[in-house]
């Protein structure tokens, strides 16, 4: 008896095979902190130097490729403006659909099921994919189409624009806000929308004035994952609105954009001279990488406390 | 929550109504091998002319006649001549064909490696390395090493003019490495002692320039300003404008007219190509 | 009075919630645009409408009167309204323009014999054919030039060639990783290692990209001594980098999600935690682990921007030393030279279809698997 007993709390052998394995996905798990940690190390070590103040103030006017002259000021704008016009459109849509699947849905209707469906396949179109489409339904139909109601004499909508590369983002980060949405609504414990509809309140005063503010900071979290998502692609927005330069900021939804993933793609494969351009290249690439690794690190600690509830509640 | 939803939709609101305003602005759009030339014509135009503001866009060639035919941009940038098929779109979308404007030259050159003591090729032997028909240094008078070729991937302008022109429409060779630029393609060579790129005139540091011969009975040419100029240099090519006539007037015209000025011109070289001889000028 | 039921009761409630449902319909009407709007570009070349034929006969000009006005509409590809609209000296100067493009083709390639080939036909299009010059059939990917092959098997084979890549390296790794972080590390360090993990996947690709263009492909280069600097390898490592917090951050969750009950009971017997992790653990999350791998093919099946920066060659190849080109770089890539409406343009969407479905369907089978997964979870519990 005691032999068993004992073994249950300490092994007795070292046991070869448990300490190899353990030691080999420990190392796996290492290895990816350390290509993260590279890469990371790399780009700051290259680009911190070229990161200043005059760098992302500056809209380049002359010398575009001299670190001390140029500015990513207008790509900055550009990357900001096209993610904020987008959760215009994705945040009440993505929130509304997240309320529809935990709160009014019948469990394992079709119609739930093709939603879910849906969700998940949205979330899994490749972004090229989503370009060709903003390229085709946004601009080529629905612009022209517009600007024929309007009897535009030219084409004022059926061009690439801010709106369309916002509405094809809108599109492909819907799945974002509907998991994060849903994730937090699940959160909320039953007894609070009990509670409130024993009171007397109807189900969308429940919704609106008890489980809504409860999921705020879910739906936050979902809306910040969808704009570091949407502010580092490239390809979506290739076809449906990006600029390599222009001489002013965006005023209008129907103008062009600079953008900071893009212009990392552009000097890194045209540029007419790598040597000079690398110091530029690494500094924009350090300002993209601020932007969305603070967007997202916001989220995380945010969905981590979300998280704790679902547990404590599960 | 309401709070926020109602701010979205008045900022979506305003932001829909500025989109009446019009302001008239000159839109640069097309071929990504103009793209840096047009740019820096750009910032320059607009440092003197105040009034004026110049957005240019990449993408391509054939994006650039897209957005012609559709009237969504003034001026096409072009590193070929318009396809058929691009001018019977445009004659569709604005029953006129498009006005062509050369504004600079490109003179293409082949890099080798420092090392490699050949001189010269003729461009029917460039074409031939290119193709795959000749595979090793010695068949072309260098040493006993087979040949690695560089080119560019298949939807840049500099690849197709050097298909069409060196390798007389034949295909690439099979085993041609593909580059995302110029660049790389210098960085490669400087890198690789056997290897043969292609590329702007201009781009080549580090890497040496061959002489090209027309055929066999003409003179070696250096890729130089003159010999490009003058088309003693035989791989060379136009970049083009295009611009639709009824355009053609006012702003767009004085900044065509600028750009193919000696003014203009001046800054052709900063980016690598090549300005245009006074006679093509108007 | 009676009392009043339904809608009747809440006309408010009753809009809003049919406005709810008809909101959280978006997703669904998405995919099916999605679908209809990329398919809707390359229609002509399933209905085989495109022609690609280098040497056609054109029409003289002089000839305009000589054909009805359905006639010459069809052969100046317009739609009945354009033809409305124009008047005779613009017909005639769209005919121009078909005889000069004819004029053009150099003297050697009209006497070509693909010069009469049609290479949009399906057997173009995916069978290998021995163009001219060439000494066996082959595969050849070269929309650009007189004659325009557009066979699709090199882009296939370039797909496949960095995705497995991609997959090799990073399934290995992501799930050795979850398996550490979700039974081996203590729960301080899982509450550390986790985010950090998922941290990168807030590296845009593009950056991913850039950083194996300038910095990987020469240590690569260095280390393993090939010859191709850029090619399908460092392209595949580098989407493995995209590919590993996807399919760690699911492994995860489908480990950890397994009942405490089983973990406990292996331990109570006595096995170790390593021997419980492989053989208690795994087992039943393997559902979990698959579609998790599953997702993470269609990710790196659909990314673009790694690629495309890395390498770019249309080249046919197995060799992973070799440059390569995945569907998404080629649309990305050619989209913008491409003649708006022409054949090369659909094929192009042709390859947005077909991408579409191959997501579609990979979506579908990891989604059947993690459902089935969840019920035979809660069924055991």
């Amino acid at each position: 008896m005691s032999a068993t007993t004992r073994r249950h709390f300490r092994a007795e052998k070292f046991d070869f095979s448990s300490f190899f394995f353990t030691g080999l996905t420990g190392l796996a798990t290492l290895l990816i902190l350390a290509i993260l940690a590279v890469i990371l190390g790399n780009i700051l070590i290259n680009g911190w130097q070229g990161f200043t103040w005059h760098f992302v103030s500056t809209i380049p006017k002359k010398n575009f490729f001299d670190i001390n002259t140029t500015g990513v000021l207008p790509m900055i704008v550009g990357t900001t403006i096209r993610v904020f016009v987008m959760t215009i459109f994705v945040v009440p849509i993505g929130v509304i659909t997240a309320i529809y699947l935990t709160e009014y849905a019948p469990n394992n209707s079709l119609i739930t099921k093709f939603i879910r469906a849906a969700v998940n396949n949205l979330a899994g179109v490749p972004s090229i994919v989503f370009g060709l489409f903003g390229l085709g339904f946004f601009i080529n139909f629905i612009g022209k189409h517009m600007d024929a109601m309007l009897q535009n004499p030219s084409a004022v909508w059926g061009q690439p624009a801010l709106i369309w590369a916002a509405l094809t983002l809108a599109v492909m980060t819907m799945p974002v806000v509907i998991v994060a949405t849903e994730e937090s609504l699940k959160a909320i414990p039953p007894g609070l929308r009990e509670a409130s509809l024993a009171l007397g309140a109807t189900k969308l005063e429940t919704i609106l004035r008890v489980v809504l503010p409860q999921a705020l900071p879910g739906i936050m979290t979902g809306g910040i994952l969808a704009v570091s998502r949407a502010a580092g692609e490239v390809a979506p927005i290739l076809f449906t609105g990006v600029a390599y330069y222009m001489a002013s900021l965006p005023h209008r939804v129907t103008d062009q954009f600079m953008d900071l993933g893009y212009h990392v793609f552009v000097l890194s494969t045209q540029s007419p001279n790598i040597e000079q351009t690398r110091p530029i290249l690494y500094a924009t690439v350090v300002v993209l990488l601020l932007l969305t690794f603070a967007l997202n690190l916001v989220a995380i600690i945010i969905r981590a406390r979300v998280r704790k509830k679902l547990r404590a509640l599960g | 929550m309401k709070h926020i939803i109602k701010q979205f939709s008045i900022a979506a609101l305003a932001t829909g109504l500025a989109t009446a305003a019009w302001a008239g602005n000159i839109t640069v759009k097309g071929s990504d091998t103009l793209l840096i030339l047009a740019q820096k014509w750009a910032e320059t135009y607009m440092g003197t002319h105040a009034d004026v503001k110049i957005s240019v866009t990449g993408g391509g060639t054939g994006t650039g006649f897209a957005a012609l035919q559709n009237q969504t941009t003034d001026l096409c940038d072009a590193s070929r001549k318009a396809k058929a098929a691009e001018i019977a779109n445009c004659i569709k979308a604005f029953n006129a064909r498009p006005t062509e404007y050369k504004v600079a030259l490109d003179g293409l050159s082949v890099y080798v490696n420092p090392e490699n003591p050949l001189k010269e090729l003729t461009v029917a032997q460039v074409g031939d390395i290119f193709t795959g028909k000749i595979t090793n240094w010695k068949e072309v008078g260098g040493p006993d090493a087979p040949i690695t070729v560089y080119s560019r991937e298949n939807s840049s302008g500099t690849y197709e003019f050097f298909k069409e022109h060196v390798l007389k429409g034949h295909d690439f060779a099979a085993g041609a490495q593909t580059m995302p630029g110029t660049a790389a393609i210098v960085q490669a060579v400087v890198k690789d002692k056997n290897s043969i790129g292609y590329g702007g005139a201009a781009y080549g540091g580090g890497s040496k320039q061959l002489a090209i011969k027309k055929d066999d009975s003409s003179p070696a040419m250096e890729p130089t300003e003159d010999n490009v100029e003058t088309g003693t240099y035989p791989i060379w090519r136009y970049l083009y404008v295009y611009v639709n006539p009824a355009l053609d007037k006012g702003e767009i015209a004085a900044y065509l007219n600028w750009i193919r000025s000696d003014d203009g011109q001046k800054y052709v070289k900063d980016v690598g190509y090549f300005p245009l001889p006074k006679n093509l000028r108007n | 009075m009676g009392i009043r039921r339904g809608h009747q009761a809440r006309p408010v409630e009753w809009l809003a919630e049919k406005f709810i449902f008809l909101v959280s319909l978006t997703a669904i009407v998405m995919v099916f645009l999605i679908f209809l709007f990329v398919a809707r570009e390359a229609l002509p070349l399933f209905f085989g409408e495109t022609n690609t034929a280098l040497v056609q006969k054109p029409i003289p000009t002089a000839d305009i009167d000589k054909l009805t006005p359905a006639q010459l509409q069809k052969y100046l590809e317009l739609t009945p309204e354009q033809f409305a609209a124009m008047d005779k000296d613009t017909l005639k100067s769209l005919m121009d323009v078909k005889q000069e493009a004819q004029d053009e083709i150099p003297e050697e390639f009209r006497h070509d014999p693909d010069a009469n080939i049609n290479t949009t036909e399906w057997r173009y299009l995916l069978l290998p054919h021995q163009w001219n010059h060439y000494e066996k059939p082959e595969y050849i990917w070269q929309p650009v030039g007189q004659i325009q092959k557009y066979n699709i098997i090199p882009l296939l084979v370039g797909t496949l060639k960095t995705t497995l890549i991609g997959l090799l390296f990073a399934v290995p790794l992501s799930v050795g990783a979850a398996i550490y972080v979700s039974q081996m590390a203590r729960p301080k360090m899982r509450e550390i290692i986790k985010p950090t993990i998922e941290l990168l996947s807030g590296i845009p690709s593009v950056v991913v990209g850039f950083f194996a263009l300038l910095v990987m492909a020469t240590v690569l280069q260095k280390i393993f001594g090939y010859q191709t600097r850029l090619n399908a390898f460092v392209a595949g490592i580098a989407l493995g980098f995209a590919v590993i917090p996807v399919i760690f951050s699911i492994a995860e969750d489908a480990l950890t999600s397994v009942p405490r009950a089983y973990t406990q009971a292996a331990l109570a017997l006595g096995a170790s935690r390593w021997q419980t992790a492989w053989q208690i653990v795994l087992p039943a999350a393997l559902p979990g682990v698959f579609a998790a791998s599953v997702l993470g093919f269609g990710r790196a099946i659909g990314e673009t921007m790694i690629v495309l920066m890395v390498c770019s060659a249309s080249v046919m190849s197995w060799s992973i030393f070799d440059s390569a080109r995945s569907i998404t770089t080629t649309i990305a890539a050619e989209m913008a030279e491409a003649v708006s409406g022409g054949p090369h343009y659909r094929v192009l969407f042709m390859l947005g279809s077909l991408l579409f479905a191959a997501t579609f369907v990979s979506n579908m089978i990891a989604g059947a698997v993690i459902q089935r997964f969840k019920l035979k979870l809660e069924g055991k519990r």
